[in-house]
């Protein structure tokens, strides 16, 4: 841990974390629901959704966020658009069979000690990692995906 | 503070906490992910951080309340075929484009095309999702899929 790259990237992830769980906790208590991005997602989606406007509201407020982001630093490289579409296929499917997604689970559920959230975490991460193994070690034939 | 308000608030907040601990950026996660390679483990610190102050804050906040108490106790714990499946796919697609959808609506405010294209596509997984679920609890099946973790915090108010 003595890398000082790694104390730096470590202690903005802990404080973007830290903001990310008050913000869990405002719209909990002050708007009522658990703030899991996808389940958010697929409220708005529904139009006889009693609470689609607060979750319309909160959606605005992310994407307010990278707007005023893009103003400091444009967006990061992101993967290829077919990737991107595969990829998105599978997180949106995933996080509303799985009944949740990294915030969801990772951030509320793991908040409220939730043994069906842990779960759900440990086998995304699983997952998650054993995909990055197969397109960047594994399988030299998925090097296209990078 | 009206609950629109709260709903902006919040959704600005878990925003800029995204941009800040380096979510937003998919090599950031794929290297977090990419444990046996050039593993960057700092993203650990986003959850942590983010479940410690929800924790807390959720306790501090009901402490008062004794229904909002009871209502932070997780229900019965349903692990089922659906959870385990739903979050199998989902850590495949993260880990194949590094994005989940929280950085991906973020990075599509930056001007992302490539996070246009996910949220895009995500939404079409989740109605792809539904329409899944509707089949499934048709049919008599031992696949049982229970409502989602969207639930209300209405009957804790």
């Amino acid at each position: 841990m003595a890398d000082p790259t790694l104390i730096s990237s470590f202690s903005r992830a802990l404080a973007g974390g830290a903001l990310i769980g008050a913000a869990a906790t405002i719209y909990w208590f002050r708007a009522g629901r658990v703030a899991g991005v996808s389940g958010v997602l697929a409220g708005a989606l529904q139009p006889d959704d009693a609470d689609r406007s607060t979750r319309v509201w909160f959606l605005v407020g992310l994407l307010v966020a990278g707007i005023a982001a893009a103003g400091i630093s444009g967006a990061a490289p992101g993967p290829a658009l077919p990737v991107a579409a595969v990829s998105g296929l599978l997180v949106g499917f995933g996080a509303r069979l799985g009944g949740g997604c990294t915030s969801g689970h990772g951030v509320c559920g793991l908040g409220r000690f939730s043994l069906r959230s842990l779960v759900a975490v440990l086998t995304f991460m699983a997952t998650g990692a054993l995909t990055v193994w197969a397109v960047r070690h594994g399988a030299p034939s998925l090097g296209a995906l990078r | 503070m009206n609950r629109t308000l709260a709903a902006l608030l919040s959704g600005l907040l878990f925003g800029v906490g995204l941009v800040v601990s380096g979510m937003t950026d998919p090599a950031n996660v794929m290297g977090f992910l990419d444990v046996t390679g050039n593993f960057r483990p700092a993203l650990a610190g986003v959850m942590g951080g983010a479940v410690l102050v929800h924790a807390l804050g959720l306790r501090l906040g009901s402490s008062r309340s004794p229904v909002a108490r009871a209502s932070l106790t997780p229900r019965k714990a349903e692990i089922d075929g659906a959870l385990v499946l739903g979050a199998a796919v989902f850590g495949v697609g993260w880990g194949l484009g590094g994005y989940c959808p929280g950085p991906g609506i973020v990075s599509m405010g930056q001007g992302s095309a490539s996070a246009t294209v996910f949220v895009l596509a995500s939404l079409v997984g989740i109605f792809g999702a539904n329409v899944f679920q509707r089949g499934v609890t048709a049919s008599p099946s031992s696949f049982r899929v229970v409502s989602t973790s969207t639930n209300s915090a209405a009957e804790a108010k």
